[in-house]
């Protein structure tokens, strides 16, 4: 429905701020030295607040605070949204419990992945999703038959991601009691100010961390909690810079740079199926009836999947994003999507999208050709490639429970 | 007398451009124009002291920049201006207004409806996909699917190919994005009517259709093609007018050694054992080619120029059912000031895009019911722009040129003539309607020059004043443009050629046709074709 | 519904479940039936034949359904289900264009072969307009009667109809080649303009080009209309017309009879509640009564969206594909108004003999146009265009022996009226009566009872989403690879073992009987998507 007049008015003034401020902005800005800004998904996002080499030895060593606001949320909730959700998405809703977390992906018909994200069930029948790109269309129209609502509340909720070894300390020094009976994929309500805050043991970096959800009103003062109970536990913020090179260490893929999401590809042959990009553990053809069984059921019957995601471990320490990948050093078998040398493995590792059969029936003998440039010149290197496990780093402190306090 | 390689009855941008490619592969080409200045329907003309008048065509988005390159135009100076957006005013008051970032065009649509605004990528995804099919046909001569000719042969399965591209499923998209109006398909994404009847604008203008006449939709892609610098759909002002692309392109002719005539207007066509060999001039003055170029339109050249009987019979039975009904008329306004329109926000970017007052589905289909009953539309689709706003050099500082292009106006009113009462009251349902939504409107303007399709046949030349020089409907598409079995540019009187609108690709500010038509031409002769770069990848 | 309760359910005694009975779904049943398949159809209402089931206007009186006039009933159709529903040779009906002044223009054979009350270079020009419609006609007709290739994997079999078309395009000569794709997604008016100077015979074209379909007679492909009706063959022969033996009430039994000697079972009054599928398979149905009948294969032969968007679960399809189903536009367009008269009516200027064909009033290409366009926006026309038949003359039984019925379907008649038909209706009904009684003065007074039924009246009567009789506009976008929707054309659809077959499938609606026969087919040979 057209929204009323007076709304639309008051909604004008967008315009004179294309760039969107998180509610989290205020305290970053005031921290940032490096004034290092992106835009993400219309917002204005750290790429880095002090160093951004640095900022990534605080997640690894103390506490991160990062703001993921600018993350789509959609609230869903009524009857149906368990039945909904499980027509929607690859893995099986029904297994997920009340206060628990999961990731998961969702196609289209075609069994195209639409887009992948973390489902939190707040309620029997309340849940959110959390994701990169925006589907309010294709979430309602998926709704047709289901008894439920679908509410996009990514201005309402602000959210901040606390990850690193301290941060179960940070969380326990600001009171937040219970908090070491969270598990992993748990989440739980917090009481915060007059309201709550949803805090959840999720994250995007491989680390002991957290995830928290607050009304937009909210957003400062759980800022200034969390800061003020991390002074002795080193909290730092930080900016996507650092993030990224936690995720990649943690084998994590993300939507538009691992792989093109269905509804942006302009050419028919970029959209990947689950199995393509490494997310086949998560579709479940034993469950109900979801959005792309059809097709992906069909595809590995006639066995028509054309890529495979893999994670490569590289000789040398140069890191290879965007290298050709190589099979004998000549025929070109991928592209390398995502390559930091990483500081915690002290190896080269990188995320690649392989044509098969290369990186299936074809595993050895690969190579990236390594383009650095420095002072003005391509230096070329041939590095023999390595097809390695997913995450490249294992943490014990991730999934004890109770968490250690550093 | 001189004997000129290649006599180009004509000099509107179609005719220039294949000048240019002609001269510059080494023949000597004489290019006749009956106004005193070229230009067709890409003129600026100084038609009230101090004002540049673009008073045909008023933006520059489809020109071909392979064209722009070959003929070294930015050397002849043609610059084009990116402008930003646009809006539409609605009837309550408020506006939507389309931004080039990203964030802000989704904000502004979320105004009117969350839904929307997310499902705007979705569409313009599928329409980007239907343009990177559709752009590389545009420089290529159509095949003729009843000719057996290798060329025509391999020419289809390239087509076949592009489309083999697809996948199934999208296959099955193309067919009906083909086929239907852009009506039922903006009823695929959107639920908001103002914000359909914004993306709807580009699926009538120029056309003799409304918004609910299925094939709308492809005309969506028509004007979806543009480039400006490489970013596609973009649009943009040529800095000077519109006479700057055909300036530049007089300039290039002439600097590349090419003769232009104007003040000569070809009354016929001469012919010799059925073979074009010149054409003779109003007074009487005979011009001798080796081949003659027609840049006006398949009317104009085969039922005025060409003897009819040197025509078989089904080619004129075709011309004289050619469609090219004139739908458009235009006021070209110059202004005291800048125009206020309060409902915008102050300092809005939209007074620099396009502007329009048509905010619903309906009243943009009424508009072209009066069309179909022979009146121009009691309740206009206005596209209105101020290129002064970004462009110094059309009129004095603080003052505006204002052009309104206006749909829909009917060659004839109800069978008969226009008048000039007719054409005042027309005018008057134009400025009316701005002045609805910008206070004072009338005590700013300075000049006005009115354009029904009347004006427009009898300065430029387009039959009807159809600016198309056709409509595009499917049966004058592609191989069907303008005649079946006569969409190659050739006529079926030997050296004499077509490169007006009325080919493939069509109208619009492109060059296309003109640059197709030098190519076919130029494999006629047996020369190859100097500098004519390969169509930009589409990748 | 207690699918667990065994007292409750039926065991799988069918190999086939056609759901609806009307005459796709017969034809569909009776070819499974013939081929040895134990089939059932289930039909909602009291009695099967769909749109061709009749009604009563008044005591004494009765129409004999939504269609009044055959002009597409396919012969394999007929020949297979043994359908006694032929006229005698020569008996086609004629078309009698009406003119406001009484000199009517009468259509004679095959659409026109021979036409009374024209000028001779008038009738040199129709025959040639004609003579090229139909042979384009019959390039597309090949297209008809064969499953729609699928696109992307275009079989040796498809390649052999598209070779055949060409070749016949190519026999013709180059001319005809081109003037077939320059012609084939025109709009009627330009083509009627291009040959006909007669304002009766261009109205007339223009009005049986856009009925039933929401295009004008000058929206560009409104000429697939008229080709769709020059492909109709009845008798073995194109693009005529006629009411069979007994009249249009002889339909349904025939149909019926053939059905039931095939050996099917037919339940009437029996509504289907659901589909049941499981994760990508339909198994069964379930009634509304709670009674669960399964079967392999189950056919359903009512409106695609009805299909999917109310009896499956839209859990068991795909959001893609319930996006799609929902965006087919099926707003019906054509109101029937059924007169019970006193007495038999007489339009002036016509031969009694005549008052048994078609009557048009559709008086010129602006009058059909004009009558569209409050259509787009929800309105009707003050002068709408109609065609009129009296079905008593056929069928003497429909009124009491003095009396005599009368049917209309007027255009256009938006299924989304503005201020809804309650209140539209009296107001509609008027216009049409006024309109008939200027070419049949004293109509009027000898109407005993009307009954009009808007698009929402036979949405609602005949389970007919949006009320539209093709089950899904037949323009150009919902044609072949595309009708009803590209995953389900073919008649399979997402879920193995549901196919379609109503007139929402490949070729379209018209009483032929294609869909039912094609889908039969298709299911017979495998039925692989």
């Amino acid at each position: 429905m057209m929204l009323e007049m007076n709304t639309r008015r008051a909604l004008q003034s967008h315009i004179a701020t294309p760039r969107f401020e998180t509610p989290f902005h205020p305290r970053i800005a005031t921290l940032s030295e490096t004034n290092d800004w992106y835009a993400w998904a219309g917002y204005k996002a750290p790429h880095s607040v002090f160093d951004e080499e640095l900022e990534y030895f605080a997640i690894r060593s103390t506490a991160a605070l990062f703001d993921i606001s600018p993350m789509v949320k959609y609230r869903i909730a009524g009857p149906d949204a368990e039945r909904y959700l499980n027509r929607l998405t690859v893995r099986n809703v029904a297994k997920l419990g009340t206060g628990r977390v999961h990731y998961t992906a969702w196609c289209d018909d075609h069994g195209h992945v639409l887009d992948d994200g973390t489902l939190f069930r707040l309620s029997a029948d309340t849940f959110r999703l959390c994701c990169q790109e925006r589907h309010l269309p294709w979430l309602l129209d998926s709704a047709i038959g289901f008894d439920v609502e679908i509410e996009e509340e990514t201005m309402q909720i602000a959210g901040l991601a606390l990850q690193g070894p301290t941060s179960f300390a940070v969380l326990s020094k600001a009171g937040f009691d219970g908090i070491e009976r969270l598990k992993p994929f748990q989440l739980a309500e917090f009481a915060h100010q007059s309201g709550a805050v949803t805090i959840s043991r999720t994250g995007f970096t491989g680390d002991l961390g957290y995830e928290l959800f607050v009304s937009a009103e909210a957003a400062l003062s759980l800022w200034d909690r969390l800061w003020t109970a991390g002074q002795l536990h080193g909290i730092r913020a930080i900016g996507y810079a650092a993030l990224n090179r936690a995720r990649i260490e943690a084998g994590f893929i993300v939507a538009n740079a691992d792989f093109m999401t269905a509804e942006t590809t302009l050419r028919a042959d970029r959209a990947r199926m689950p199995d393509e990009i490494g997310l086949d553990w998560l579709v479940d053809t034993e469950k109900v009836n979801f959005n792309g069984r059809k097709a992906i059921l069909e595809a590995r019957r006639n066995q028509t999947l054309k890529h495979v995601l893999v994670g490569l471990e590289i000789e040398g320490n140069i890191p290879a994003d965007g290298a050709i990948v190589y099979h004998r050093k000549s025929r070109e078998a991928g592209l390398v999507s995502a390559a930091i040398w990483s500081p915690l493995a002290k190896r080269n590792i990188a995320i690649a999208s392989l044509t098969r059969p290369y990186g299936t029936r074809l595993t050895e003998d690969l190579w990236v050709e390594i383009y650095a440039l420095r002072e003005l010149q391509y230096q070329k290197m041939m590095k023999r490639a390595r097809i390695v496990p997913r995450p490249f780093i294992k943490l014990d402190r991730r999934a004890a429970t109770p968490p250690g306090l550093f | 007398m001189k004997k000129y390689d290649v006599v180009m009855i004509g000099g509107g941008h179609n005719g220039l451009v294949a000048a240019c490619y002609l001269q510059r592969a080494g023949l000597d080409v004489l290019v006749l124009e009956k106004n005193d200045w070229v230009g067709g329907a890409a003129t600026s003309r100084e038609l009230t002291p101090g004002f540049l008048y673009s008073n045909c065509s008023y933006v520059c988005s489809l020109f071909r920049p392979e064209i722009m390159r070959d003929l070294e135009l930015p050397k002849h100076g043609l610059q084009v201006i990116a402008y930003e957006g646009g809006a539409v005013f609605t009837r309550d008051g408020d506006y939507i207004a389309s931004y080039r970032d990203h964030d802000s065009h989704r904000r502004e649509f979320a105004r009117y409806s969350k839904r929307d605004a997310e499902a705007y990528d979705r569409y313009a995804r599928d329409v980007t996909r239907q343009c990177r099919f559709i752009q590389p046909l545009l420089m290529r001569t159509a095949p003729d699917p009843f000719s057996f000719k290798p060329r025509d042969i391999s020419e289809l399965l390239y087509l076949g190919r592009k489309f083999g591209e697809f996948s199934a499923h999208d296959m099955a998209q193309t067919l009906r994005f083909w086929t239907m109006s852009i009506s039922d398909f903006l009823d695929e994404y959107f639920e908001t009517d103002v914000i359909k009847a914004y993306l709807a604008l580009s699926g009538i203008i120029g056309t003799a259709l409304g918004p609910m006449s299925p094939g709308t939709a492809y005309v969506l892609l028509h004007h979806y093609m543009g480039e400006v610098d490489g970013s596609v759909g973009a649009w943009g002002y040529a800095r000077g007018g519109m006479g700057a692309v055909t300036q530049a392109l007089a300039s290039s002719f002439r600097a590349s050694g090419g003769t232009i005539r104007t003040g000569a207007d070809v009354a016929r066509v001469m012919t010799r054992g059925g073979r074009a060999t010149g054409v003779i001039l109003a007074n009487g003055e005979e011009v001798r080619g080796n081949l003659v170029v027609s840049n006006a339109d398949v009317k104009r050249t085969f039922l005025k120029l060409v003897e009819e009987d040197a025509l078989p019979e089904t080619f004129i039975h075709r011309v004289k059912h050619f469609k090219m009904r004139g739908s458009s008329g235009k006021l070209n306004i110059a202004l005291d000031s800048l125009p206020e329109f309060p409902a915008l926000p102050k300092n809005s970017s939209c007074i620099r895009g396009d502007l329009h007052f048509t905010d619903s589905m309906e009243r943009m289909e009424r508009a072209y019911d009066d069309w179909k009953a022979g009146r121009y539309s009691a309740d206009p689709f206005i596209d209105m722009v101020i290129p002064t706003t970004l462009d110094p050099t059309m009129a004095p500082p603080g003052k505006h040129f204002m052009s309104c292009f206006v749909q829909y106006c009917p060659p004839q009113i109800e069978g008969r003539d226009w008048t000039d009462a007719d054409r005042d009251a027309f005018a008057d349902t134009v400025v009316s309607q701005i002045a609805d939504y910008s206070p004072g409107f009338r005590d700013r303007i300075l000049h006005m020059e009115v354009r029904t399709p009347r004006e427009i046949e009898a300065e430029v030349g387009l039959t009807e004043g159809n600016i198309f020089q056709g409509e595009l409907t499917f049966d004058q598409l592609l191989f069907n443009r303008p005649v079946p079995g006569y969409a190659q540019y050739r006529t079926p009187v030997p050296g004499l050629y077509l490169c007006g609108s009325s080919t493939h690709p069509g109208g619009g500010v492109m060059g296309a046709p003109g640059r197709n038509a030098a190519a076919e031409i130029l494999r006629d002769m047996k020369l190859k074709p100097a500098e004519m770069s390969p169509a930009h990848d589409v990748i | 519904m207690t699918s667990s309760d065994p007292a409750r359910n039926t065991a799988s005694a069918f190999d086939a479940i056609v759901i609806g009975g009307g005459h796709n779904g017969l034809t569909a049943a009776t070819l499974l039936a013939q081929n040895g398949r134990k089939v059932v159809v289930l039909e909602t209402a009291a009695a099967v034949g769909g749109a061709t089931r009749g009604y009563d206007i008044h005591p004494g009186y009765r129409s004999a359904g939504l269609a009044h006039i055959v002009n597409r009933l396919d012969p394999d159709v007929a020949k297979l289900l043994t359908l006694d529903v032929r006229t005698s040779p020569g008996a086609l009906l004629p078309t009698v264009a009406l003119s406001p002044d009484g000199k009517h223009a009468v259509l004679r054979g095959a659409y026109g072969e021979t036409i009374d009350g024209i000028s001779p270079d008038e009738a040199k020009a129709f025959a040639a307009m004609r003579k090229k419609l139909m042979f384009q006609a019959g390039i597309l007709k090949r297209f008809l009667k064969r499953r729609p290739p699928e696109i992307g994997k275009i079989r040796l079999n498809d390649l052999g109809a598209i070779a055949g078309a060409g070749l016949s395009l190519i026999t013709k000569g180059r001319e005809e080649g081109r003037d077939f794709l320059r012609m084939l997604l025109m709009n009627v008016a330009d083509v009627a303009d291009e040959y006909l100077s007669d304002d009766r015979l261009k109205g007339l074209v223009a009005f049986d080009a856009t009925l039933g379909i929401h295009l004008g007679p000058r929206s560009p492909t409104s000429l697939l209309g008229l080709y769709y009706r020059l492909t109709g063959e009845t008798n073995d022969k194109s693009a005529t017309q006629y009411v069979p033996r007994g009249g249009m009430g002889a339909l349904a039994p025939a149909f019926e009879k053939a059905a039931t000697a095939a050996g099917v079972t037919i339940r009437t009054g029996m509504s289907v509640a659901r589909i049941i599928a499981d994760r990508g398979t339909a198994t069964g149905v379930i009634l509304a009564s709670g009674v669960q009948v399964t079967a392999p294969i189950i056919v359903s032969a009512i409106h695609p969206q009805a299909t999917f968007l109310k009896l499956c679960d839209s859990g068991e399809l795909d959001t893609g594909f319930v996006r799609a189903v929902s965006n087919i536009r099926s707003k019906g367009n054509v109101a029937k108004l059924d007169l019970a008269l006193d007495r038999p009516p007489a339009f002036t200027g016509v031969s009694p003999a005549d008052h048994r064909g078609r009557l048009v009033i559709a008086r010129s290409i602006a009058h059909v146009e004009n009558a569209f366009n409050p259509a787009k926006y929800g309105e009707f026309s003050p002068d709408p265009v109609m065609e009129i038949t009296l079905p008593s003359l056929a069928d003497p039984a429909l009124a009491p022996s003095d009396g005599a019925t009368l049917s209309a379907l007027v255009e256009f008649a938006p299924y989304d009226l503005k201020g809804g038909w309650e209140s539209g209706k009296p107001a509609f009904q008027k216009i049409i009566i006024d309109t008939l009684e200027r070419y049949a003065p004293g109509l009027s007074s000898s109407i005993v009872a009307s009954h009009l039924l808007t698009p929402v009246d036979m949405e609602t009567q005949y389970s007919l989403p949006g009320g539209h009789w093709h089950h899904g506009e037949l323009q150009a976008d919902q044609l072949l690879v595309n009708r009803p929707v590209n995953a389900s054309a073919g008649y399979t659809t997402p879920l193995a073992g549901l196919y379609l077959a109503s007139a929402g499938s490949h070729p379209g609606g018209g009483i032929s009987g294609l869909p039912g026969l094609l889908a039969a087919r298709h299911i017979l040979s495998g039925g692989r998507a």
